[in-house]
């Protein structure tokens, strides 16, 4: 068990902690109040009865608890991105234990530049949902919140994971807990039933992947003649033939696209969307449609290279057409929920994009895409129940309008917010989707111009979202107020990050740089390491720049 | 004089077998156990009756699991070589031993056990004899012995159910009957198929049947592929292997829930143990030609069992179904004929006791506590009213549908790769597919526990009674009152606790699991 361990575990064993600390919490008051009660019946309190005050016990307890947690991995693994030096591609801080012998799977995580930001992310993003949470009060909190920390764990765990099976079962559990936080405490109507479709829709995903996952393990080690192992860096020694690669890169591209999710197969995310608590949801949009993503960059590209490249023309153009259909129905969409989901299927196609250019820029553009976009949509979810609450209950943007008319602060946030997610040149967005397109021109031309107009198509909804919202008429039952103390708590740190990625991406490219190549290496195997950093280069310079010189970059960068 | 009396019996010398009781120790405490139980199901004093029988049962059960533990590692042949004591018969008796355990807490405050004079568990210790015996068995007289002594008690067990709702008791005396008939017919069969292995090989001892096989073009003979097929057919009716399945959920809902938990764990132990046995050691020769159409069974099986269990209404009915799929997957172990395979048949097994016991014991609280039965409504609500309950059922229905972190997803993987290793990748992607359908039923088990409001007392249908009409256990106690609480049911939800609690240890840390089934593939010979 080495110090991965612990950020692995630590929002978890908080979650039950904290559910076990409250329940004997709440039977020492209750036990308590039963004694004191004929004095309080002689000098009635402030306030609640002693059922209500216990549940406020039970709710600080449970949900400082779980904060708490979430918090120690946050900041554990913000020491992870500190503590990794530039320029290495191994594994760091690597913990290797034999979990099944008979089966060859090792309980294996370490860090490298692919997962190094990932992990930050999930972390940050599961914080924020926790302070968010906890600004609310929930029935049942125990449960809650377990499962909140639970579906934490199990998301940094498919992240470290460096054994294929390990990485499978990860997948597969986080999604446990999200069918508890839909079910129980989603939306009603329709809440069990959004909730049984998204998890029937992912787990089939999934079991699909499973089965890839024996496959790969077993088929390999028939062909090395070893014992069979699933740890991923003795896979990768022990390539698949060609004809097995193609069907089992099928099963896991199907579980990943299903998470994302991707064009033909988002049925479960409009229902999943409009049932999940917003709080669930930020961490849900926001982190786990992106392990589906790095699930492509950590295990489809290097074991799978092959099959990677046969595929690729019918990959991107399921990327391009999640980009396409996502960004014109995110634009006749009017629950302001479902802008933001559908918009998220478009910026997953970018990111699908750019890793399946098989060109290390494009995949590195993807990977930063991929904070970027966790970054961006989170704390836009959050308006948009920052902005519910302020029109009457309702997320349909017909009945917003006028909102930012007596609210500067949250008008300017959410302007800082919709301009990121349109990828407005002086975003960290804009660099991803610039890498991206970057990539792929080199790749497939014509698809990287009809994927440039999905750039165009993000800036319509997001600017239609932010001013039906906050400009317009006053609606009806619209009340402007100001960002509260505890709603600012939870936004601010997410634009300071926001800004600060935007002004110094190379924190994450630096970072992942030598990760990706190697990861990308074995599909493409040109060297264009120069032209990688030249055009980094390019993109630093002309980043704050006006888009004519970003154009600039682009020709400049093609034409290396 | 006493040299003569010695020189006397030194001239008759009784030549009779040499019986090794220390290998047939458990068997000895099972039957032994039963005859006890049923002495003391004489005594006068009620009490004695109501709470010394399980107790006897419970003794007798422990004594057979020690009495094994005892024998552990040993590898003989033993009664002539009818029974083979190794590593697989050690196994599946501690497996038996403890679904039969489990049983016995179920059962300890049910109708049919109270009235009855201790005759419920003579039987299911005298059934669980036969199953034991089966899994032992290596010569077809043998099994076939072992194969009606489990069943004939059984045929009666499901018959008990000592209800005061007629319709109910009805149901099960029906449920009884069907399997009879049934059984008798899988026995029937599984008896003509002995008889044509027997005719074309000359031999009912599974090492000499193996070895006339493997010489000339036996294997592939009309005569021992009918038998083979036959023995197949009579055998897959109590594995309840579709198409051979179609008692299973009427007679699972039937029968009293203790029996149905223990038919559908303890007879699915012993029918695979010895198709495991049958398949990979007598007629390993001719695996070339069972190995496919086992194969298409399991895919029938896998199916039909997951399409089945959709949409049922009836928990019983629904775990029956669902037990019918699972021996589909686990036939894909026997399929193989790989020491892989026989391993990770053996260790699902012994994932699928702990599963399929915490089920069943959450039905039966629920059945005792609520007018509903054993519906799917009778569990809405219960995350708030019993967690702990709630949250057994919940591992057990996750653990059945394969999810990380339960022994389901060790044992489905450890299935998949036997397939995969054995060339049948594609059985292993029907595995896969077959959990994808399970979740349509799985999930909404735990989401009816955890989503949905109690079920209101009143959801009972005027007129009709109640499907499977809810606490049998009020028997004498008069007419439950409406959302009256049942009796006390510490020990049933005690199984429940520990068989989640096993499912989960056994799912984080299956290792200790691996290694007690590590040994069965090696005590089948001739496997590779």
């Amino acid at each position: 068990m080495g110090p991965l361990s612990i950020m692995l575990w630590a929002p978890a064993a908080s979650g039950a902690l904290g559910a076990l600390l409250s329940l004997l919490a709440v039977g020492r008051r209750e036990a308590r109040a039963q004694d004191k009660a004929p004095d309080r019946d002689a000098a009635p309190g402030p306030g609640a009865s002693p059922a209500a005050r216990a549940r406020a016990v039970e709710l600080s307890v449970a949900g400082v608890l779980a904060a708490l947690g979430a918090l120690v991995a946050l900041v554990l693994s913000l020491g992870y991105i500190a503590d990794y030096s530039p320029g290495s591609h191994g594994l760091s801080h690597v913990t290797d234990v034999v979990w099944i012998g008979e089966l060859g799977i090792h309980y294996k995580l370490g860090i490298d530049g692919l997962n190094v930001f990932l992990v930050g992310l999930a972390a940050l993003l599961f914080a924020a949902a926790v302070l968010a949470a906890n600004l609310r009060r929930w029935e049942r909190p125990r449960l809650f919140y377990f499962n909140l920390m639970l579906a934490e764990s199990a998301v940094l765990g498919a992240l470290l994971a460096q054994d294929l099976a390990l990485f499978v079962a990860f997948f597969d559990l986080m999604l446990i807990p999200f069918y508890f936080l839909i079910g129980i405490w989603g939306a009603e109507p329709g809440r069990v039933r959004a909730t049984i479709k998204l998890v029937i829709y992912t787990l089939v995903g999934s079991l699909l992947m499973l089965a890839g996952a024996v496959a790969t393990g077993v088929l390999a080690a028939q062909q090395g003649g070893g014992h069979i192992t699933f740890v991923l860096s003795s896979l990768q020694a022990m390539p698949l033939s060609s004809g097995s690669q193609d069907w089992i890169f099928l099963l896991f591209a199907a579980a990943f696209l299903v998470k994302m999710p991707a064009f033909p197969l988002h049925g479960w995310m409009p229902d999943g969307y409009r049932a999940m608590p917003i709080e669930v949801l930020m961490a849900f949009s926001g982190v786990l449609s992106k392990v589906g993503a790095y699930g492509f960059l950590r295990i489809v590209l290097p074991l799978y290279p092959h099959a990677a490249a046969h595929f690729q023309t019918l990959m991107l153009l399921i990327a391009l057409a999640s980009i396409v259909y996502g960004s014109a129905v995110a634009f006749t969409q009017t629950d302001a929920r479902l802008i933001a989901g559908y918009s998220s299927v478009a910026q997953l196609g970018f990111i699908t994009l750019g890793i399946f250019a098989l060109d290390a820029q494009g995949a590195q553009g993807a990977l930063l895409q991929m904070v970027n976009h966790g970054l961006v949509v989170a704390p836009l979810l959050f308006i948009v129940g920052v902005l519910a609450r302020r029109a009457g209950g309702s997320e349909d943007v017909r009945d917003m309008g006028g909102i930012g008319f007596r609210a500067p602060l949250l008008a300017s946030i959410f302007l800082i917010v919709a301009l990121a997610t349109l990828a407005m040149p002086g975003s960290g967005n804009f660099v991803g989707e610039f890498l991206i397109l970057l990539g792929v021109f080199k790749a497939k031309l014509a698809i990287a111009i009809v994927a440039s107009a999905g750039v165009v198509m993000a800036s319509v909804y997001a600017l239609r979202l932010l001013i039906r919202a906050m400009h317009n008429r006053v609606g009806a039952r619209v009340d402007s107020r100001e960002l509260t103390l505890r709603e600012g708590a939870v936004l601010v740190p997410f634009v300071a990050v926001i800004l600060f990625m935007a002004i110094y991406p190379q924190l994450a490219l630096r970072r992942s740089e030598a990760s990706v190549k190697v990861s990308v290496a074995k599909v493409a195997p040109r060297p264009s390491g120069a032209g990688l950093s030249a055009s980094l280069r390019g993109a630093e310079i002309n980043e704050p720049g006006p888009s004519e010189a970003s154009q600039g970059g682009v020709i400049q960068g093609a034409s290396e | 004089m006493s040299a003569a009396t010695g020189a006397l019996l030194a001239s008759v010398h009784l030549r009779g077998p040499h019986v090794d009781f220390a290998g047939l120790s458990p068997l000895i405490a099972l039957l032994g156990g039963a005859t006890l139980v049923l002495l003391a199901g004489l005594v006068r004093s009620r009490a004695l009756r109501a709470h010394g029988t399980p107790m006897l049962a419970l003794i007798s059960l422990g004594a057979a699991a020690g009495l094994t533990i005892w024998q552990w590692g040993a590898s003989k042949s033993i009664v002539s070589g009818a029974l083979r004591i190794d590593a697989l018969s050690l196994v599946l008796n501690l497996v038996l031993v403890a679904a039969g355990a489990g049983t016995v807490l179920l059962a300890w405050r049910s109708a049919g056990a109270r009235e009855a004079t201790g005759e419920l568990y003579a039987l299911l210790l005298t059934s669980l004899g036969g199953m034991s015996l089966l899994v032992a068995a290596q010569n077809t007289v043998a099994l076939f012995v072992g194969l009606e002594l489990l069943s004939i008690p059984l045929y009666v067990l499901c018959a008990t159910d000592r209800s005061s709702v007629r319709h109910r008791r009805e149901h099960s005396i029906e449920s009884g009957l069907k399997y009879l008939i049934i059984g008798a017919v899988g026995s029937a069969t599984l008896l003509y198929g002995i008889a044509m292995i027997y005719g074309a090989t000359g031999a009912t001892d599974f090492s000499a049947i193996a070895a006339a096989l493997s010489s000339g073009s036996l294997a592939s003979d009309p005569l021992t592929l009918t038998g083979i097929a036959l023995c197949a057919a009579g055998l897959a009716f109590k594995a309840s292997v579709a198409p051979f399945h179609q008692w299973t959920p009427d007679v699972y809902e039937g029968a009293p829930t203790p029996v149905t938990a223990f038919m559908a764990v303890a007879t699915k132990v012993a029918a695979l143990g010895v198709l495991l046995r049958f398949f990979d050691v007598a007629l390993i020769e001719a695996q070339p030609s069972w190995g496919p159409a086992l194969a298409a069974l399991a895919t029938i099986t896998i199916v039909v069992g997951n399409v089945g269990a959709l949409g049922q209404s009836s928990m019983k009915r629904m775990l029956a179904y669902s037990s019918v799929a699972q021996a589909g997957y686990m036939l894909a172990g026997v399929v193989v004929a790989s020491q892989l395979g026989a391993r990770a048949t053996v260790f699902y097994l012994a994932a699928y006791m702990f599963m399929n016991m915490a089920a069943f014991a959450v039905v039966l609280v629920r059945e005792r506590e609520s007018d509903l039965g054993d519906s799917l409504q009778a569990l809405a609500g219960l995350g708030r009213q019993r967690p702990l309950l709630a949250g057994s059922m919940t591992v057990s229905m996750l653990a059945l549908a394969g999810i990380p972190a339960t022994v389901g997803f060790a044992g489905k993987f450890y299935l998949i790769d036997a397939a995969v290793s054995g060339g049948y990748t594609w059985l292993g992607v029907v595995i896969v597919v077959g959990s994808m359908i399970s979740l349509g039923y799985y999930l909404p088990v735990v989401a009816q526990m955890w989503m949905r409001a109690p079920a209101a007392a009143a959801a009972r249908t005027e007129g009709l009674p109640a499907l499977a009409g809810g606490s049998s256990e009020l028997a004498d106690a008069g007419p439950p009152a409406q959302g009256a609480e049942g009796p006390p049911t510490p020990e049933v939800a005690l199984v429940a606790l520990l068989a989640a609690a096993g499912a989960v240890f056994f799912g984080v840390i299956p290792q200790p699991l691996f290694d007690l089934v590590h040994g069965v593939g090696g005590a089948l010979g001739g496997l590779f």
